[in-house]
């Protein structure tokens, strides 16, 4: 069997294991705080939007990999 | 998110198929590269998407002219729902985050990028335009760089550039030794990776969900020209119609919650740049 594609894709698709993982446990995890502390909802949101952003910087990190031109073999 | 991935991995790998026969041919990026309509070779060239562009901008602008030409002082239902718009991007984003002071301050930055975005977003999903103009790289650039001098003029108006630097880099409570380590790392997340991811995951977004639509209703149309020429494969085009509604109305969704979320980025980061010491 012939695959024709790129695999850069593929690249992505591992990172975003990782910060697909990495976002669902801040979200699950600030949900599990408001509920505790249901006064600290603001702050919390705040924190949890800059824990996101990081995170996700990792699968956009992946999807630049794809644009550098590393060399042929 | 996984269902975006899917989209864009399948539709590359569909792209690179070669045709042949009347084989099925899946959406490629050239849809965001379309033929010049209008003053070809000068600087104001115009295609598809920047004319879809500049009408979405001209809606934007008389719907908020039309929605707050005559304000009552019991609204009518139309002013209800400028009102609740206006207070969610400049109360709910912008005075949520920054405080009254900054907030106020702040605020008509973060309703101009949470408007422009949402309108332009929402023209990925209208029938007839279908195509998201935040899906070309260049405008949600434009919109990172704006929050980019946003923040590090907020924080060196502050702080004078000394202190903003040394505040964002020079963490307190970090072991001294390896405190050149962290800055260099918080450096990098600060002024380099924050723009960046801006930029990207609004365009990423765009093209994904662009690819995943176009992906579904030409999977649509190719299955019901088989069905028409009598091939009982012709019956998976209802199963197709069904998920181009369905991804229709999720891509509402994620143009609504896209617009937010760079809005609300663009409010947390002056809020760091504003912060004593984080």
């Amino acid at each position: 069997m012939n695959l024709v594609g790129h695999i850069a894709p593929l690249a992505f698709g591992l990172a975003a294991i990782g910060s697909g993982v990495g976002v669902g446990v801040i979200v699950g995890k600030t949900v599990e705080s408001v509920a505790r502390q249901p006064e600290l909802a603001g702050r919390l949101q705040t924190l949890m939007w800059i824990g996101i952003a990081i995170t996700e910087a990792l699968c956009f990190i992946a999807i630049g990999v794809a644009f550098i031109p590393f060399p042929a073999p | 998110m996984i269902l975006f991935l899917y989209a864009l991995t399948t539709s590359l790998l569909v792209a690179a198929d070669d045709p042949g026969n009347g084989g099925f041919v899946g959406p490629s990026v050239d849809e965001y590269f379309p033929q010049v309509l209008l003053f070809a070779g000068t600087p104001f060239e115009l295609n598809r998407i920047t004319l879809i562009r500049l009408i979405a901008v001209a809606a934007l602008v008389l719907i908020l002219w039309l929605g707050t030409r005559k304000l009552k002082l019991v609204p009518s239902r139309g002013q209800a729902t400028m009102e609740f718009a206006l207070d969610f991007a400049g109360r709910g984003i912008a005075i949520e985050t920054l405080g009254e002071k900054d907030g106020k301050r702040f605020a008509p930055l973060i309703m101009t990028i949470f408007f422009l975005t949402l309108a332009l977003n929402l023209t990925g999903t209208i029938p007839g335009l279908q195509i998201a103009s935040t899906g070309l790289i260049g405008q949600p650039l434009i919109l990172a760089v704006i929050a980019y001098v946003a923040f590090v003029y907020a924080g060196v108006r502050k702080f004078g550039f000394g202190r903003f630097m040394k505040n964002s880099l020079w963490l307190p409570g970090v072991p001294a030794v390896i405190k050149p380590l962290i800055a260099v790392l918080e450096f990098l997340s600060t002024f380099i990776v924050r723009p960046v991811t801006l930029t990207l995951r609004l365009t990423m977004n765009m093209v994904a969900g662009h690819m995943l639509l176009a992906l579904c209703f030409l999977a649509t149309g190719f299955f019901f020209n088989l069905l028409i020429q009598g091939s009982a494969w012709g019956a998976l085009s209802a199963g197709t119609l069904l998920l181009g509604i369905a991804f229709t109305v999720l891509e509402l969704f994620v143009a609504a919650l896209q617009a937010y979320i760079f809005a609300i980025l663009t409010a947390i980061y002056i809020q760091l740049a504003l912060a004593e010491s984080h």
